[in-house]
């Protein structure tokens, strides 16, 4: 399976312009700034509550929102700014909503874990583990009731497969055909038990099987591979047979959250996936197999660099929610 | 005595009760090697192994349902929710099986379960993780609710719940782990369910609570005092059992009572005390009954929005000023 996979990955590398190869690289390049920022605001006490960063784990956003359309939903989890940025989302809107302001992306209400826009089709980081799963199929419903032409990327950590709402949206997604991709972000931990502490099948992509609905395990650091094996499933999901499962294998290169100094596992083990690092390989690919000069990708570093900065400042200087409206919004006449 | 803060004081309660019962055991996400999201079980794994400090998948409803079944079995479950907002998960474990089993099975089976949890708000977690959900388990017959508010209770209680027979929702404030007081090392110190303590003795107006609140209502009790005004502060320690008694001996003597709790205002534990007090005093009344707490909204995450949607001192001294 392994080199099928490796072979349809080529082909896709071969498919993509350079353009859209750089928008990826772009994209990766983003998010990580984007977190390291975000880690150092936290430090400064400008972010506070729980934050969980997506470090090192780029590539499974980046690629498999390119391989959705721009019409096609995204549900994720309180690991999401790097979702929510790859669905288009502004870094300001983003930022602001971390720093608890009006400009948010959720008004300053929802903060790192809560993030949401309609328009994008964004719907959604949800802190319950589990908790997106049976959202995302309830979207699908919608779309495959209103036949829309739309499918539904649903992300989650490993530490969802032993709860009952994974088990209950495979079976009915499946039962159903609903137009809907689960990808398991497989970062090998929850918070810091080990998935074969955690799960009684460590091949997380098996859990398929006893679902009727195809199952695969990509290379999470590797950004076209993700790819590749979201658009294969969404046109499944789009000719109406029904949902996928994906486990992205990966890792996530800070602490649970930023409250965790992620004592749990060793320096060697974190050294090695260090050394996958999915930006630093794309880059090289981009480099020595698509010919692009250095200083191109150097300028697209710079630039998103700029980006993540006035991201900071437009959070900073933005007004905080009114008290008054503490109570607006809890129902829709408000 | 030792000083010791209220995490600490929980370990203690589970070490000294797993070494006097082998039937005591733990099972949560991360209590073990992770040694809790709120470092209550730090230490448990490497002192007494993983037979009896259990890590389990995320998994709530099925990590309460076998504590019941284990419960059943004859053992002693320590059950941790990492954070309360996860037990609505588990929620039909707890009120149809946990809080049914020994009623519906004509008193024949026994559900002796603790099942510990962290709640409360005012650390910028959002909506979904800020939550006190006391008056849910409050509502529900045949299960147990216990609020601790300082170490000694925290440690004196937890033993107690280990002891009786009953399955416990106990609910830890997520505010108060930090916080120290004077605890009885005595491995046989235990709080009783079901009797509240007056913290503080006063004659103008009754001031009622439990969890992190109480200590709120023990900062304006002295902002009161400041202004002249005599507050009498209970600690109710359990909302099920509820020592109503204890609160209408006070408005007896008061005959002005405001209830303070971090839950949502509407449908709070605040109006079930409140009706109480109206009930069994309502002759002895000079005011209305206030309530202070939560403002009606999902938690929001800004800062500020946040402090104004959480009870606080100020508001107390402004409830009392309203009865007084
Ligand atoms: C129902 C529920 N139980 C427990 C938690 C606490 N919790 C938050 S994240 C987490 C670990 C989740 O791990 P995983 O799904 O692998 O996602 P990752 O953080 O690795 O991306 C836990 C236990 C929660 N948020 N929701
Ligand atoms: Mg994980």
């Amino acid at each position: 399976m392994a080199l099928e996979r490796e072979r349809l990955a080529e082909r896709a590398m071969h498919r993509l312009a350079e353009g859209e190869l750089l928008e990826l690289y772009r994209l990766m390049t983003l998010i990580r700034r984007f977190e390291d920022k975000v880690a150092e605001m936290y430090t400064r006490g400008k972010i506070t509550g729980f934050c969980h960063l997506y470090a090192g784990e780029e590539a499974i956003a980046v690629g498999a929102i390119h391989g959705l359309y721009d019409k096609d939903y995204v549900v994720s989890t309180y690991r999401e700014h790097g979702h929510c940025l790859a669905k288009g989302a502004s870094p300001r809107a983003v930022m602001a909503e971390l720093f608890g302001k009006a400009t948010g992306i959720s008004k300053g209400r929802g903060g790192s874990m809560h993030l949401f826009d309609p328009v994008l089709r964004f719907m959604g980081g949800y802190a319950i583990v589990g908790g997106g799963l049976p959202i995302a199929t309830g979207l699908a419903l919608s779309i495959a009731y209103k036949e829309d032409p739309e499918v539904v990327c649903c992300f989650f950590g490993d530490g969802a497969l032993p709860q009952g709402a994974f088990h209950e949206s495979l079976n009915m997604a499946s039962l159903w055909k609903l137009p809907v991709i689960f990808v398991c972000e497989n970062n090998f931990y929850g918070m810091g038990t080990l998935v074969q502490n955690a799960i009684c099948q460590e091949e997380l992509y098996r859990f398929a099987d006893p679902y009727k609905i195809p199952g695969v395990r990509v290379d999470g650091m590797d950004v076209i591979e993700v790819y590749a094996a979201v658009s294969e499933a969404a046109a499944r999901a789009r000719e109406g047979k029904g949902p996928s499962l994906i486990e992205a294998i990966t890792y996530r290169f800070r602490g649970h959250s930023m409250s965790d100094p992620a004592e749990y596992r060793s320096k060697r083990e974190e050294r090695i996936w260090q050394e996958r690092d999915p930006i630093k390989r794309f880059r090289n690919l981009l480099l020595h197999e698509r010919r692009i000069a250095p200083a191109v990708l150097d300028k697209i570093d710079q630039e998103e660099a700029a980006v993540v900065d006035d991201a900071v400042k437009f959070a900073d200087e933005s007004p905080e929610p009114p008290l008054s409206e503490l109570t607006k919004n809890v129902y829709v006449e408000d | 005595m030792a000083l010791i803060t209220y995490r600490e004081a929980l370990n203690q309660a589970l070490r000294e009760e797993l070494d006097r019962d082998e039937r005591v055991f733990i099972m949560g996400e991360e209590v073990g090697y992770f040694g809790g999201a709120f470092k209550v079980t730090d230490g448990l794994i490497a002192a007494y192994g993983e037979k009896r400090v259990r890590d389990t998948p995320i998994s709530e409803l099925t990590i309460v349902g076998a504590g019941v079944g284990a419960a059943m079995g004859g053992l002693r479950p320590v059950v941790e929710l990492m954070t309360i907002n996860f037990a609505l998960l588990a929620i039909d474990q707890i009120v149809n099986t946990a809080a049914k089993a020994r009623y519906m099975f004509g008193g024949q089976a026994k559900v002796p379960l603790v099942i510990r949890a962290p709640q409360g708000g005012g650390h910028q977690l959002g909506a979904q993780h800020s939550q006190s959900l006391e008056a849910y388990f409050l509502h529900c017959p045949g299960i147990r609710v216990a609020v601790p508010a300082t170490a000694a209770d925290a440690k004196g209680m937890l033993k107690y719940a280990l002891r009786q027979e009953d399955p416990v929702m106990f609910l830890e404030h997520e505010s108060l782990y930090g916080l120290k007081g004077e605890v009885p090392e005595d491995g046989e110190y235990l709080v009783p369910f079901g009797k509240a303590n007056v913290l503080r003795e006063g004659k103008d107006v009754t001031i009622v609570s439990y969890s992190k609140t109480v200590h709120d209502s023990l900062k304006a009790a002295e902002t009161l005092e400041n202004q002249g005004t005599d507050a009498e502060v209970i600690d109710l320690r359990t909302l099920n059992p509820l020592d109503i008694g204890t609160v209408i001996q006070s408005v007896k003597k008061t005959a002005r009572a405001v209830v303070v709790y971090e839950g949502w205002l509407t449908g709070g534990a605040g109006a079930e005390i409140a009706s109480r007090i109206y009930e069994a005093a309502f002759d002895d009344l000079d005011a209305p009954v206030q309530r202070v707490a939560s403002a009606d909204v999902p938690m929001p995450y800004n800062r500020h929005l946040e402090a104004a949607a959480l009870p606080s001192p100020g508001q107390i001294v402004q409830a009392v000023e309203r009865v007084m």
